[in-house]
C-alpha cells in the first residue's frame, strides 16, 4: 500500500543510466487488457503532456475523464510554441546521442535537475518523433522525403525537428487528434469548458477532482482511481508573460494545498526576445523566436542623452553591442537568462530605447546588407510581419525594439521517478511538474517534455501504481465525507468571491501582483526586494479578499468569476514564490540573487550550500510552509561553472 | 481615439439578444482589439454592470479562440489577421464599430460573443485523424514524404479551427475547415490508408451538424486569418466521391 512520501524518495532504479528506465519498465507491474477496464483515470488538462496522456490511456483501455478550461482540446497553449522539439535521432550525423541531449539539458539546467529522470527523457525523445510521424504531423522535410533539423541555442548539433514555425500547433493538433478519436471510441469522456477547482484525497490518496462547468456554473465532482495533472505553468503570476490569457496555477495550487509538495518555485524562464510593453492597456507579451539571434545584432546607445533619438540618426560609433563587446564567444547567441540579464542591466543604467525606456534594439541591417532583404525575408517573414502588425514599425527599415519577458516556469508540483507526487494516486506531467529542466530549460525541450511523459512515461507508470494499490483501495461514493466537504469547499469560496462586492476589478489586482513580482521577482532578485514582496503580497491579498467586485453569479458563464479564483490562487502562490527565492541565496539558471555573482556579474552557483530541490508543505495561508529537501546527486555530469565568454 | 461600439449582448442560448451601445475615449491606437474590449469591460464593472463576454486565449493568433464579427466581417477588415491580431490602429478617430458573434445555427450563442463550436470537435471525432496507437510508429525516416506534398499538407495544417469560415459564409458551410483536415492527412503517405473513408464520415458529420453546404462563394478563404485556400474543398470533393465509388460500408455520423 502506497504511503506519503514525505521523505522525497526520487523512486528511481539504482545501477547503470543507460538501462535504468528499461529496467524499471521491466520491473513494474502490468495491468492486463480485460482488468485496465475495471480502472477510471481523471487527466485535467489537455495540452502536450496532458491531451497524449488522455488519448493513450483511452487507448491502453482505461477508463478515462479528461478536463480542459478552453472550449476545445485542441487550444491548450503548447499551440502556441514556435520553434521545435528536441530528439537525439542523430539523423544529420552530426555527433548526437541520447547521452549528449542527456548532458546537455543537465548541464542548460545550471545542474539543477534530477540526472535519471533527464537521462530517460533523453532516450524517449527517438520515440516521440516517430509517433508523431506516423499520426501525420507534417514535420519539416529534405527533397528526398526524410526529416530535416534545425540548431537551437544551447547546443552544438542540429536536433530540432520543425514545421514551419507552428511545431507546438502541429504537435498538439497530433495528440488532440489521438485524443479524438478516443473520444469517439468511447474510452474519453471529454469536458470542455470545465474547471478543476480541488482535488479530492481520500485515506491519503488522490481519488478525484471537484469541477465546476464554466458554462452553467454546475459544481459536481469526479471520482477516480487516480488523478493526472497536466495543466501547465505558473508565468501568469506576472500578469505579464507570453502564457495564454487562461493559463492558471488553481490545479497545481489546490493539489499543493491538499498535501503535495511545490518544487523550487522560484525558478522562472525569462524569454530575451519578446515585443516590449506599449501602454497601460497591455494585456499579454508576443514571443519573437529566439532564432532571430542568429542574424540579429543587439545594441542601444552608448549615452543615455541618445534613447531618445531615431536609430538611424545614432552612428555606429555611439552605439553599444554590448553582447558582442561582453561575450566576444557567443555574442548575440548566449543563452536565454544572459540575454535577458544584459537587457536589464542596460535599461536599468538609463540606456533602453521605446516607451519607458524598456527595450534594446535587435537591428538587422548588417544581415540585410551581407545576405540581402530576399534571404532575410525567408528566413524570418512570418515573424517580421507579426512584428509589423503589433508595433506598425518595418523592422526591414528601423531595428526591432525586443525586452525580456516571463516565458516557462521551471518549478512545479514535486514529482518522483514514475512522475507521482508525494501525495499517492496524484501524477503531475509537462510543465505542471518541476522535474527536468533544472534552473533553466533548453529551446525545443518543452515539448519534448511534454510529449514523453504523456506518451511515454505515465501509461506504464500509472498502471503499476494502480495494481499495486488495487486490493488496498476501496470505492469512494459521491456520499463519502471529504467528497461533500471538497463540493461544500468550492461551493463555499465561489459565493464568498460573489459577496464580497467591493470596488476593485479582478484585473486591477492581477496587475498590480505582476507589475509586484516583476520589480522583485523578476530578472534579478535580492533579499531587501524579496523581503519588501513578502511584506506586501499578503496586504494586497488581504484587499483582494475585501475588496474585490465580480459581478453577476455562479450559475452562468461568468469570466470574472473564472479570473477571480485563479488570481485568489496567485495570491497564494505568489508570497510561497518569493519564500523560495529568498531562502535560495545563490543564483542558478533563471534565478539571479545579485548577492551571488561572479566578479564578471555572471551568476554564481553554490553546490554546497544548494545542490537540492526545494520542495515546500503547505501549512495553511499566510503560514510559514515547510521545507524538505532532495538532495541531488550527479553521478555521469560533472559540475562547473557555465562560461560563454 | 474615440470610438462608439455596438456590441450583441445576449444572456444566454434561448435570449433574443441585440445590440447594446457604448462610447469609448482615449483607445490607443496601439492597443489590440481585445485589449479595447479590456478597456471597456473595466469601465462597465466599475459602473456596476456586467462585462461583454467574448473567448480569448492565446492572443498571439495560433490558439483558435477568438472570433466575432467586426463590421460584418469575421475577424474584422485586416485580412490574414485573427481578432486579437487586430489593432486599434487599422480604425479611425470617431469609428462606429458593430461587434457581432458568429452566426450560424451549428455555433448557438452561449452568453453575448461566446458561440459553442463543439461541432467541429465531432467533426474532427468523425475521423480527422490517423489511428495509430501510442508505440506503434515504425522510425520516423522510414516514411518518406516528399517535400512538396509535405509543405501542401502543412498548408492546410495550418487551419486554427476557429470558425471564421462558417461565419463568413452565407450557407454557414464547414467546408473549408472540413477540407484542410482531410487535405492535410490526405495528402501524405500516413493518411492513405483511411483517406476515403475519413473523407465521407468528415462529411457526414459536418452534414449531420446543420452546416450548409459549398457554393462557391469564396468568402470563407477570404476571411481566413491562416490562408486556407478553395482548393482544399476541390480535394475533399474528389475524395468524397471517389469514396462513393469504392466504399464498403455508409458513412457514420453522431447524432
Amino acid at each position: 500500500m502506497a504511503e506519503r512520501n514525505d521523505e522525497l524518495r526520487d523512486n528511481a532504479p539504482s545501477g547503470p543510466i543507460e538501462t535504468a528506465w528499461d529496467r524499471h519498465r521491466f520491473d513494474m507491474k502490468l495491468v492486463n487488457p480485460a482488468n485496465k477496464r475495471k480502472f477510471d483515470v481523471i487527466v485535467v488538462g489537455t495540452g502536450l503532456a496532458g491531451g497524449a496522456a488522455a488519448a493513450t490511456l483511452g487507448e491502453l483501455g482505461y477508463n478515462v475523464k479528461a478536463f480542459c478550461y478552453q472550449d476545445s482540446p485542441r487550444r491548450a497553449h503548447s499551440i502556441a510554441a514556435q520553434g521545435g522539439i528536441n530528439a537525439a535521432k542523430n539523423y544529420q550525423g552530426d555527433g548526437d546521442s541520447i547521452y549528449r541531449l542527456f548532458y546537455d539539458t543537465v548541464k542548460g539546467g545550471d545542474y539543477r535537475s534530477r540526472e535519471r529522470n533527464v537521462y530517460r527523457l533523453a532516450q524517449i525523445s527517438v520515440d516521440i518523433i516517430d509517433q508523431c510521424a506516423a499520426q501525420g504531423v507534417p514535420f519539416a522535410r529534405e527533397y528526398g522525403g526524410t526529416l530535416t533539423n534545425r540548431s537551437f541555442g544551447g547546443a552544438q548539433v542540429s536536433r530540432t525537428f520543425y514545421a514551419r514555425g507552428q511545431t507546438g500547433q502541429q504537435l498538439l493538433l497530433g495528440a488532440y487528434q489521438a485524443l479524438e478519436r478516443q473520444i469517439q471510441a468511447g474510452k474519453v469522456t471529454m469536458y470542455p469548458r470545465t474547471e478543476m477547482l480541488e482535488l479530492i484525497v481520500v485515506d491519503g490518496r488522490a481519488r478525484g477532482i471537484v469541477t465546476r462547468d464554466m458554462v452553467t456554473g454546475k459544481i459536481e465532482a469526479h471520482l477516480a482511481h487516480a488523478v493526472i495533472l497536466g495543466t501547465g505553468g505558473y508565468g501568469n503570476v506576472f500578469y505579464l508573460s507570453t502564457n495564454a490569457k487562461g493559463c492558471n496555477v488553481t490545479a497545481s495550487w489546490r493539489a499543493h494545498r491538499k498535501g503535495a509538495f511545490f518544487a523550487n518555485p522560484c525558478y522562472t524562464q525569462i524569454h530575451p526576445t519578446c515585443i516590449p510593453v506599449s501602454g497601460d492597456h497591455q494585456s499579454k507579451l508576443t514571443l519573437m523566436s529566439e532564432s532571430l539571434r542568429n542574424d540579429g545584432r543587439v545594441w542601444v546607445p552608448k549615452k543615455k542623452e541618445d534613447t531618445g533619438k531615431k536609430p538611424s540618426q545614432i552612428p555606429e560609433a555611439d552605439r553599444d553591442y554590448y553582447l558582442e563587446r561582453k561575450y566576444p564567444a557567443f555574442g548575440n547567441l548566449v543563452p536565454r537568462d544572459i540575454a535577458s540579464r544584459n537587457a536589464k542591466e542596460v535599461c536599468d543604467e538609463g540606456r533602453g530605447v521605446g516607451p519607458g525606456g524598456l527595450g534594446v534594439y535587435l537591428d538587422f541591417a548588417d544581415a540585410i546588407e551581407r545576405l540581402g532583404k530576399k534571404a532575410i525575408e525567408e528566413r524570418y517573414g512570418n515573424l517580421f510581419e507579426m512584428y509589423e502588425r503589433i508595433t506598425d514599425e518595418d523592422p526591414y527599415e528601423v531595428p526591432m525594439r525586443i525586452y525580456p519577458a516571463v516565458h516557462y516556469t521551471m518549478g512545479g508540483l514535486w514529482v518522483d521517478y514514475n512522475l507521482m507526487s508525494n501525495l499517492p494516486g496524484l501524477f503531475v506531467i509537462g510543465e505542471a511538474n518541476f522535474s527536468d529542466h533544472g534552473a533553466n530549460r533548453l529551446g525545443a525541450s518543452a515539448l519534448m517534455q511534454g510529449l514523453a511523459d504523456g506518451y511515454f512515461v505515465v501509461p506504464y507508470t500509472l498502471g503499476n501504481y494502480l495494481w499495486s494499490e488495487r486490493t488496498d483501495q476501496k470505492p469512494v461514493s459521491a456520499d463519502h465525507p471529504e467528497v461533500k466537504k471538497a463540493i461544500a469547499d468550492v461551493e463555499a469560496r465561489t459565493t464568498k468571491l460573489l459577496s464580497i462586492k467591493g470596488t476593485r476589478s479582478v484585473d486591477s489586482f492581477h496587475r498590480e501582483l505582476g507589475k509586484l513580482m516583476w520589480d522583485k521577482c523578476g530578472m534579478a532578485r535580492n533579499e531587501a526586494g524579496l523581503k519588501e514582496a513578502l511584506e506586501r503580497i499578503p496586504a494586497l491579498r488581504a484587499e483582494f479578499w475585501e475588496n474585490l467586485r465580480v459581478p453577476g453569479t455562479g450559475a452562468e458563464l461568468n469570466q470574472s468569476l473564472e479570473k477571480a479564483g485563479r488570481v485568489a490562487d496567485f495570491l497564494e502562490l505568489a508570497e510561497l514564490f518569493a519564500k523560495d527565492a529568498l531562502h535560495r541565496r545563490e543564483s542558478a539558471g533563471g534565478h539571479f540573487r545579485e548577492e551571488s555573482q561572479t566578479p564578471e556579474g555572471e551568476a554564481l552557483r553554490d553546490d554546497e550550500n544548494f545542490s537540492y530541490v526545494a520542495a515546500w508543505e503547505f501549512n495553511g495561508v499566510g503560514a510559514e510552509p515547510t521545507l524538505h529537501k532532495e538532495q541531488l546527486d550527479f553521478e555521469y555530469v560533472k559540475l562547473t561553472q557555465r562560461s560563454y565568454k | 481615439m474615440r470610438l462608439t461600439l455596438n456590441v450583441w449582448r445576449q444572456k444566454g442560448p434561448s435570449d433574443k439578444g441585440g445590440f447594446e451601445k457604448h462610447s469609448l475615449s482615449d483607445v490607443s491606437p496601439d492597443s489590440s482589439f481585445l485589449e479595447m474590449l479590456d478597456v471597456l469591460n473595466e469601465q462597465l464593472i466599475e459602473q456596476g454592470k456586467e462585462p461583454i463576454a467574448f473567448d480569448h486565449d492565446c492572443r498571439e493568433g495560433i490558439c483558435g479562440t477568438c472570433g466575432m464579427v467586426i463590421n460584418g466581417m469575421a475577424h474584422g477588415p485586416q485580412q490574414l489577421t485573427t481578432t486579437c491580431q487586430l489593432h486599434m490602429r487599422k480604425f479611425k478617430d470617431g469609428d462606429e464599430i458593430w461587434i457581432e458573434p458568429w452566426r450560424a445555427k451549428a455555433f448557438p450563442v452561449l452568453k453575448d460573443l461566446v458561440v459553442d463550436r463543439g461541432s467541429f470537435d465531432r467533426i474532427i471525432q468523425a475521423g480527422g485523424y490517423i489511428s495509430v496507437n501510442t508505440g506503434s510508429a515504425p522510425d520516423a525516416n522510414e516514411i518518406l514524404v516528399p517535400k512538396t506534398e509535405a509543405d501542401r499538407a502543412m498548408d492546410a495544417a495550418a487551419c486554427i479551427g476557429c470558425g471564421a469560415c462558417v461565419a463568413a459564409c452565407p450557407n454557414a458551410s464547414a467546408m473549408l475547415f472540413t477540407s484542410a483536415k482531410i487535405a492535410h492527412l490526405g495528402l501524405m503517405p500516413q493518411g492513405q490508408p483511411e483517406r476515403y473513408s475519413r473523407a465521407r464520415n468528415m462529411v457526414a458529420q459536418m452534414d449531420a451538424e446543420g452546416f450548409g453546404g459549398c457554393t462557391n462563394h469564396g468568402e470563407c478563404e477570404a476571411v481566413c486569418p491562416k490562408g486556407i485556400t478553395l482548393e482544399n474543398i476541390a480535394r475533399m470533393n474528389r475524395d468524397f466521391v471517389k469514396g462513393m465509388f469504392i466504399a464498403r460500408q455508409e458513412p457514420k455520423a453522431q447524432a
